[in-house]
């Protein structure tokens, strides 16, 4: 992501309540993580201390301050996932991308979160790869649903 | 499109919508709410729109990607209109076969509802035991609408509400009205919304703001989001009025980042009711001014707390801080901000237009009108559920929901999520009412409404629930931080078979603690799901204690139903 980007997204918000929290989002959509550099970049121009953009860069869960790799996979663990068998399948996405929740492999193929509640409760329990939703998973499908990622 | 510049303007743009559209031209509604989305309903609705598009523009028949139709268990949900065929788990390739079937007004059968064990097909809407047993008033006519099309909330009667408050009703009247009705939050305390208002309209100071609560972080509840997915501009009409009564011209809309296709729906929302003159400078030529601008949750349950909430808007972190003083006398920048969750909002327009008379007759004596329920976990059928309040629960779970799925017996009924509290099967007559359930040890909240099977580990239940609001402290205070992490270790332990005489004792100590001593309701009443199960359940957990004292270890399945 370059600079002039950076500076467009944060002309976007200027002056706006909250602008450092909408600023942090459309960058982290965009790109996925939050890099140090940039960061110091939004702190100058909003004029804000470096300090308080890293305490809301770190409270906030959606921020990453750490690279994210080529394809981000999310398994739900909410209350109605979890009791349709959600641990199986998270225990399943673990064996077959070798990381855990948190984690980017070191290929940078795959990142792996745990997700609580995204409001699909009928279809799951799911996994949701790079927005695209995978329903009614089973710990046997992963395998087949994650190998087209690559 | 003008500016709408009154109210006799808006009724005569209405009219010619309307006029426009022939009501018995058939209309394909595909469901595009986040279970039917999840199941690829864009290429559903794309193989109906290349159909009809083969048929060139006389085609005698439209497509409209809808709201949440409510029945997310069967998605992908098409219903074809005017009479609402419902078909069920549509998938692409049915397009052909239903477009051809509803040119000749004929069904195709095997798509329709039928019953699991008889056979029996139900056709419409209104004979298909899930939405017969209901009362649509507010997720009704998400089937009707395109949630990117103002046109289609205009035709439906949208803003006449707005137009009778603004022209017909003084601030003072709109608000004796909703005190009338009774209208209670709905996001999980009850509060009864008029009183809130009249705080806020009351307190003292210039600036005023109204904010819709749209973060619904609380797992297992979704029926917010279908409803402002679904249809933005009920829940933006009822903030509208809200403002006029209260004298509040800047509204904040505050709600999940990770929703595109909702962000999308507000976005424009925002933008069509402005062109047409409902919203921003002098609302239908009435001098009533008011803006709305749009905020997001970037990741943590706290911040759907009032007063975090309003932390987020300004730009930091969502802290709670104590209530002596309200947020609706001393909110976002200490001025007096009135909060309700979204479906308060839009329960507000239909008050206005039918009656405080009308919506005081639905319900019960001390909760009036209709709930939205977010029906999941071990049951046939789940979805967005919606009845009046005083509906038994058996009500909900069986006619509607269908049952526990693979022939199993209910054991418990949840309410409320983290913050809620199960009752046993054997209680599932009660009501659905704020203080019925309130009693029981189950508060709607919400309304995330969760069924679990006789298999269901209660422990487990309550540990799964400590552990997510454990990680979702904000860390402020005391109590919770470290009351919910001892809690934890203790329930944890118990799962694991290392639990030790007198560990319910110790739960019962730090439930006390922290449902007095936390600043939040998130700390206070995290120890409710705890607190109901060791009123219910108390002897599966000395089971499942007597099994780790005793050495034997391992993990301890739940014992038989109570």
């Amino acid at each position: 992501m370059d600079s002039a980007n950076i500076d467009q997204i944060i002309e976007k918000h200027r002056g706006k309540p909250g602008d450092l929290i909408h600023v942090l989002m459309e960058i982290q959509h965009q790109n996925h993580w939050l890099p140090r550099d940039v960061l110091h970049q939004v702190a100058a121009a909003l004029d804000i201390p470096f300090s308080r953009v890293l305490r809301i860069a770190t409270l906030y869960k959606t921020f990453s301050l750490t690279p994210k790799g080529r394809n981000e996979v999310q398994v739900c663990t909410g209350i109605s996932c979890h009791l349709r068998g959600a641990n199986k399948l998270l225990d399943a996405v673990q064996r077959v991308t070798g990381i855990k929740p948190g984690e980017t492999d070191a290929n940078w193929r795959y990142s792996v979160d745990t997700g609580s509640c995204l409001g699909s409760c009928s279809i799951g329990p799911e996994i949701i790869v790079n927005g695209t939703h995978h329903a009614r998973m089973t710990p046997a499908k992963v395998e087949d649903v994650l190998k087209d990622y690559q | 499109m003008t500016r709408l510049e009154s109210a006799a303007e808006l009724e005569h743009f209405r009219a010619g919508i309307v006029a426009a559209r022939d009501p018995a031209k058939p209309c394909i509604a595909v469901c595009a709410g986040a279970a039917c989305h999840g199941l690829d309903s864009a290429r559903v609705a794309q193989a109906f729109r290349t159909e009809v598009g083969k048929l060139g523009r006389d085609a005698g028949l439209e497509v409209r990607v809808t709201g949440c139709h409510g029945y997310c268990e069967k998605g992908p949900n098409v219903v074809v209109g005017p009479d609402d065929v419902c078909y069920f788990e549509v998938k692409p390739e049915d397009a052909p076969e239903i477009v051809a079937s509803t040119l000749k007004k004929a069904v195709v059968e095997r798509l329709v509802y039928a019953h699991p064990d008889t056979g029996e097909r139900a056709v419409h809407m209104g004979e298909v035991p899930f939405y017969k047993h209901q009362t649509r008033l507010l997720i009704g006519d998400n089937v009707r609408i395109d949630p990117m099309r103002i046109d289609d909330y205009l035709a439906l009667g949208g803003y006449a509400a707005l137009a009778k408050a603004l022209f017909q009703m003084t601030p003072d009247q709109v608000l004796d009205e909703v005190k009338k009705a009774n209208l209670r939050g709905r996001g999980g305390g009850g509060f009864p919304a008029g009183q809130k208002w009249e705080t806020a309209k009351n307190a003292p100071g210039k600036d005023k703001y109204v904010i819709v609560n749209a973060h619904e972080g609380e797992p297992g509840a979704f029926m917010d989001r279908a409803l402002f997915t679904g249809n933005p501009h009920k829940v933006l009409e009822g903030l509208i009025i809200g403002a006029y009564a209260i004298g509040s011209h800047r509204g904040f809309i505050y709600t999940r980042h990770d929703s595109p296709q909702l962000i999308r729906h507000i976005e424009q929302a925002l933008a069509q009711a402005e062109e047409y003159g409902l919203l921003g400078e002098n609302i239908l030529g009435s001098g009533f001014d008011f803006r709305v601008e749009v905020h997001f949750d970037v990741g943590i349950f706290v911040s759907g707390e009032s007063s975090a909430l309003m932390r987020s808007i300004e730009g930091l972190p969502p802290e709670p801080r104590p209530k002596y003083i309200r947020t609706s006398v001393a909110g976002i920048w200490n001025r007096p901000s009135n909060l309700n969750n979204v479906e308060t909002w839009a329960n507000v327009p239909q008050i206005i237009s039918r009656g405080a008379e009308w919506y005081a007759g639905i319900g019960t004596a001390g909760s009036k009108g209709t709930k939205l329920v977010s029906l999941s976990g071990n049951v046939v059928n789940s979805g967005v559920v919606e009845v009046p309040m005083g509906t038994p629960l058996r009500k909900i779970v069986y006619d509607i929901g269908g049952g526990i799925p693979g022939g199993k017996a209910a054991k418990a009924v949840h309410f409320g999520g983290p913050m809620g509290g199960s009752i046993p099967a054997n209680l599932i007559d009660a009501p659905l009412d704020f203080d019925e359930l309130a009693k029981l040890g189950a508060p709607i909240g919400a309304g995330g409404l969760l069924v679990m099977d006789e298999d269901t580990d209660m422990v487990d239940v309550a540990r799964y629930f400590l552990e997510f609001l454990t990680n979702e402290s904000c860390g402020k205070c005391v109590p919770c931080r470290e009351g919910m992490r001892q809690t934890l270790k203790v329930l944890t332990n118990i799962t694991k078979g290392k639990g030790r005489d007198g560990d319910i004792a110790r739960l019962e100590d730090l439930n006390d603690v922290t449902g007095a001593a936390c600043l939040c309701a998130l700390g206070r009443t995290a120890s409710d799901p705890l607190k109901s199960m060791l009123r219910y359940f108390k002897d599966e957990y000395e089971t499942q204690i007597a099994r780790g004292s005793e050495g034997k270890g391992g993990k301890a399945a739940g014992s038989a139903a109570t």
